[in-house]
């Protein structure tokens, strides 16, 4: 709760970036027919810090997602169809686990995420101090235009997941986020299927890893279109309270502090 | 009017059928996206067997004076054809899925054993 307005409004960059390098660091994409903007936002990455390795999870694209990514030499994982974000994320983190990555953070493809401030996100779980961070649109960032049904849906996730979580969530669908070891490892082992993001952060905190919200400016989509059309909000929003209503009773394990490396 | 012991009798199966996919969804053999159809039919046929006034005016819409329980029968025949059509188009998607894993390990598995004998 307090944590919030703690979060350091420009976080020291360079400081951030001499604790990556001694680490194993991993992007991931995931990106579903998004040719126009992943070859940018690779370039980005890269641009922030060029020791992050890529790995673009390209969703059952039919345009040339997988060859824009290819050729900037990032890792390109093609699913043979569309799995959505879910099942896509999930390739990512097995990615990310089976190789020993030691923090991963998620980017879309779709360039609504701004590399540069991966800084923000990365810094908690740099300094020991979250397991997962979310950069969140609301908490403090800058001014995010919106359709009025959709200001209320994320209203009531927000109210929901901070009554669930014991702890103030602003923005519960954010996909720009930052995970250690721990994190990659409980995703790589069981991740929410559909629509993802709201249940990942539920789910890390029933298994006792620390959440963290820190804000950022999210720019707008130059690229593909939202997964979530107007119709399907509602299956959205039931689908997804549902699975954290039943979630309640459910029992979690605790997950072990430190698995091998490969 | 319904007679009470149908009524009894309906909301205790709605009761147990929603209790019944709760329990899989919490024991994570259902996934929410293929009980929310489930969930719906027992919701409906619960409000219908416990509104036993709304039963019988929606009977009346239909021209049914003398058995009204008709209406629940009816009812839980036209959400299990919905389930069944709906299974249809998930087990259509399936096979296709099917198919292009199966394509594709096959190809690997040529690709790999050329590259063994290269």
């Amino acid at each position: 709760m307090a944590e919030l307005a703690a979060a350091p409004v420009a976080p020291a960059e360079h400081q951030v970036l001499a604790q990556l390098a001694e680490l194993k660091r991993l992007a991931i994409v995931p990106a579903f027919n998004e040719e126009v903007s992943v070859g940018r936002v690779i370039d980005e990455i890269r641009a922030f810090d060029p020791g992050f390795e890529i790995a673009v999870v390209d969703d059952g694209s039919t345009d040339r997602t997988a060859g824009v990514a290819d050729d900037r030499g990032a890792h390109v994982i093609r699913l043979p169809f569309n799995l959505g974000i879910g099942g896509a994320m999930q390739t990512g983190y097995r990615y990310a686990f089976e190789h020993g990555y030691d923090v991963a953070v998620q980017v879309d493809g779709d360039g609504q995420h701004d590399p540069s401030q991966l800084a923000r996100i990365l810094k908690p779980v740099l300094d020991g101090e979250a397991d997962l961070v979310v950069g969140s649109r609301f908490s403090g960032g800058g001014p995010y235009r919106s359709t009025v049904a959709r200001r209320v849906g994320i209203r009531i996730f927000a109210g929901v997941v901070s009554a669930v979580v014991r702890q103030r969530v602003t923005d519960t669908t954010s996909g720009f986020r930052a995970v250690n070891r721990k994190g990659i490892a409980l995703f790589a082992a069981d991740y929410p299927h559909d629509y993802p993001e709201v249940e990942a952060t539920v789910m890390c905190v029933k298994h006792k890893l620390r959440l963290r919200e820190v804000p950022v400016e999210m720019r707008e989509r130059s690229g593909g279109r939202s997964s979530i059309t107007a119709l399907r909000s509602i299956y959205y929003m039931t689908k997804v309270l549902l699975a954290i209503f039943v979630g309640l009773f459910r029992r979690y394990a605790v997950p072990v502090e430190e698995e091998h490396h490969r | 009017m319904t007679p009470l012991p149908v009524s009894i009798a309906a909301a205790v199966a709605s009761f147990l059928l929603l209790v019944v996919v709760f329990e899989l969804i919490r024991s994570r053999r259902l996934r929410e996206r293929y009980a929310l159809l489930w969930l719906l039919t027992g919701v409906v046929l619960l409000s219908l067997s416990l509104w036993r006034d709304g039963l019988n005016t929606i009977a009346g819409w239909f021209g049914v004076q003398t058995y009204p329980p008709a209406i629940l029968g009816a009812t839980g025949a036209l959400f299990i054809l919905v389930v069944l059509l709906h299974y249809s188009t998930v087990i259509s998607r399936l096979s296709d899925q099917n198919t292009i894993l199966a394509q594709r390990l096959a190809l690997l598995e040529q690709e790999l054993r050329e590259g063994n004998a290269a």
